[in-house]
């Protein structure tokens, strides 16, 4: 079980953002993607999401290239973008409830454990703080079965507390064979983590 | 990128081709529109009823032709565009929209002036000019979509599904419309369907049906060039912001 | 199967909640109509001649108002990506959000349309031919409307963009809506009206979550 990801090119609005971007994932490894804003991460993120088509190049889940309508990827991964996807007027649990089901998994209590998340369950999103939301945004991730995280900004608005949360709930998404490939200002400090720059690709 | 680029930067082969066929276009244009003239003006008998007035219908009708031939033109080279991805069939739809939008105000103008006399009043919702007034909207609507987007390649999938959607819904449009009109057509009011086709009458239409063609061709060419020089720019001109 | 009922029930659920979404259209459907008697005089005779076409643009007019917030709340808020990266179709996903579109805001101008249409002096052959030509006819404007919807969305002032290019393409339901009306209160049968109507219906069952899916992908894009 593997994504590769060879020779990316990203256009927008006539400007090449990036070209020749490779890089692997194999289980239990995590890629952070790094660069200056307008580099392109959040662009990459949704060209392995499959929200976005590159201008050249492939990505290839178990061998299979995910942009060919290959379904074998679809419920493998999870895209978390840095909007929050909370419909405001639903409550906490309503919220995941949705999603877990949407997205074939059920694992909703533990998912609200793991994030502090059962007193709030019945609170509507909407009178939720920002770390809420972003921590029922986290919680949807962990309650999906997804091998491959993409998680876009997944710790701006978080108190230390749970970032340092998310950071174990991560290590051990990769202990038991998961990948992420994430983008973030800030240094997360995993211990094994294959660093993108895509300054070092910037045309 | 590059590559992709250098299509709109370099379309030697478009240039070639439209460079050969532009003079026989202007040629075309102005021998055919003499002669269609002449035809329609001076020979062509005056109708027992309208008298000189269906005259106007010799500049009317064929307008109204390429009214509906250049939004046809338009839908099949957009599915070029969308299918195989080839960018001057893009920039030939996004071009030929305001000629196309011309034909079709050119045909209202002159079914309404061609009404003033025969209506007494210059509009009337005859069932063909009804038609020719949704079609310019369609065309606004396309020629609105171009300019909403910042990403001329989002531009042009944009407006290439717009143009599909709208083309097979024409049809359904011009019948609806047929059918709204006869339910409440009032009986003894003249419709544009016009004069019988007479060979008098047939011969100058044609001619001016292809007078207004190769003019079509002429102002597409040069609509053509002009989009391709402006993507160029463009291209520059994000080429150079990026150095500096 | 049980994604697409969940979706189509979460958007439900989500218009019950906030209510204005429901309400906001209706109440539009309802002013308009009004303000024809308004503008025309309140004699029997005329209104019943002119209602038929009043309800049904004002139907046309409130279906238009609802329909930018087809995608664009999920838009906004990112629902739309990870609806888009799992596992259901996007033509089938388009499929649901207009079927929810059609419940939450087209079915209530239904229900309200007969009593707007006898506070227009239509007879009762005239009403039931209208509320048949509303349900056969409707599901035509959600349709077409997702596709206009899915260009704009996204877009600054996408609203007025949206109705010059939805607008010209409503037209043959309006005609044979409104024929369907005038048909029965000839006296003549609206089945053929109607036919057609169902007809155009069909027809945008397959054009519209197709169209709207490609410019769904794109807008996203």
């Amino acid at each position: 079980m593997s994504f590769v990801a060879q020779n990316l090119a990203c256009q927008r609005a006539d400007q090449l953002i990036f070209e020749d971007v490779s890089f692997s994932l194999s289980p239990g490894e995590a890629v952070w993607v790094k660069g200056r804003n307008g580099a392109g991460k959040s662009s990459l993120l949704r060209i392995c999401a499959r929200l976005l088509a590159p201008l050249r190049g492939q990505a290839a889940w178990h061998g299979e290239d995910i942009f060919k309508d290959y379904d074998g990827y679809i419920g493998d991964y999870h895209y978390l973008g840095h909007l929050d996807a909370l419909k405001y007027a639903l409550t906490v649990r309503e919220n995941i409830d949705f999603w877990a089901e949407f997205h074939g998994i059920p694992d909703v209590a533990s998912a609200l454990d793991q994030f502090d998340l059962q007193a709030l369950s019945d609170i509507p999103t909407g009178m939720l703080s920002q770390g809420q939301k972003k921590r029922t945004n986290l919680a949807r991730l962990t309650a999906s079965s997804a091998k491959l995280w993409i998680l876009d900004e997944p710790l701006s608005a978080l108190d230390l507390h749970y970032i340092a949360l998310f950071k174990e709930r991560l290590i051990r998404h990769l202990a038991e064979g998961g990948m992420a490939l994430f983008a973030t200002h800030q240094d997360l400090e995993l211990e094994q983590v294959k660093i993108l720059d895509l300054d070092d690709w910037a045309s | 990128m590059a590559i992709d680029l250098h299509k709109y930067a370099n379309p030697k082969r478009f240039l070639a081709i439209t460079g050969a066929i532009y003079p026989w276009s202007v040629g075309l244009t102005v021998v055919l529109l003499l002669v269609g003239l002449y035809l329609s003006l001076f020979v062509a008998p005056p109708d027992y009823q309208q008298g000189d007035t269906v005259r106007i219908m010799f500049v009317h009708v064929p307008a109204a032709w390429m009214a509906l031939m250049i939004y046809t033109m338009m839908a099949i080279s957009s599915a070029v565009g969308l299918i195989w991805k080839h960018p001057v069939a893009d920039l030939t739809a996004k071009a030929s929209a305001p000629i196309g939008a011309c034909f079709t105000f050119l045909a209202l103008v002159t079914g309404s002036l061609w009404g003033q006399p025969m209506w007494g009043t210059f509009w009337v919702w005859d069932a063909r000019l009804t038609s020719m007034l949704i079609l310019l909207f369609l065309y606004l609507g396309y020629m609105a979509i171009w300019e909403s987007f910042d990403d001329p390649v989002k531009a042009a999938k944009a407006a290439a599904i717009l143009a599909l959607v709208g083309v097979i819904n024409i049809p359904i449009i011009r019948f609806s419309v047929d059918w709204w009109n006869t339910l409440h057509q009032p009986a003894s009011v003249a419709t544009m369907d016009g004069p019988k086709i007479h060979s008098t009458i047939l011969i100058p239409l044609l001619v001016m049906g292809l007078a207004y063609t190769a003019f079509f061709v002429m102002v597409l060419i040069i609509r053509v060039k002009a989009e391709i020089l402006k993507r160029r720019l463009r291209v520059l001109q994000i080429a150079e912001l990026r150095e500096s | 199967m049980n994604r697409f009922l969940r979706l189509i029930g979460r958007d439900v659920r989500l218009a019950f909640r906030q209510g204005s979404a429901m309400t906001l259209g209706l109440s539009f459907f309802v002013i308009v109509v009004v303000l024809f008697p308004l503008g025309v005089g309140p004699e029997l005779a005329v209104l019943a001649r002119i209602g038929p076409g009043v309800l049904w643009v004002a139907a046309l007019l409130a279906c238009l108002l609802t329909l930018d917030r087809m995608f664009q709340a999920d838009y906004e808020d990112g629902s739309l990506d990870l609806l888009m990266t799992g596992s259901l179709p996007t033509e089938i996903l388009v499929l649901a959000k207009v079927i929810a579109h059609w419940l939450t805001s087209v079915l209530p101008l239904i229900v309200i349309a007969p009593l707007l249409g006898m506070s227009l002096n239509l007879p009762g052959d005239g009403i039931l031919a209208l509320t048949a030509a509303l349900l056969i006819g409707t599901p035509t404007l959600s349709l077409i409307g997702a596709v206009g919807a899915a260009l704009t969305m996204g877009m600054r002032r996408g609203g007025v963009l949206l109705s010059l290019l939805v607008l010209p393409l409503y037209i043959p339901v309006l005609i044979f809506g409104v024929a369907a009306v005038d048909a029965s209160m000839a006296q003549l049968s609206a089945t053929p009206h109607l036919l057609l109507l169902g007809g155009a219906s069909l027809g945008a069952l397959v054009v519209g979550p197709l169209a709207a899916a490609a410019a769904l992908r794109l807008s996203l894009s």
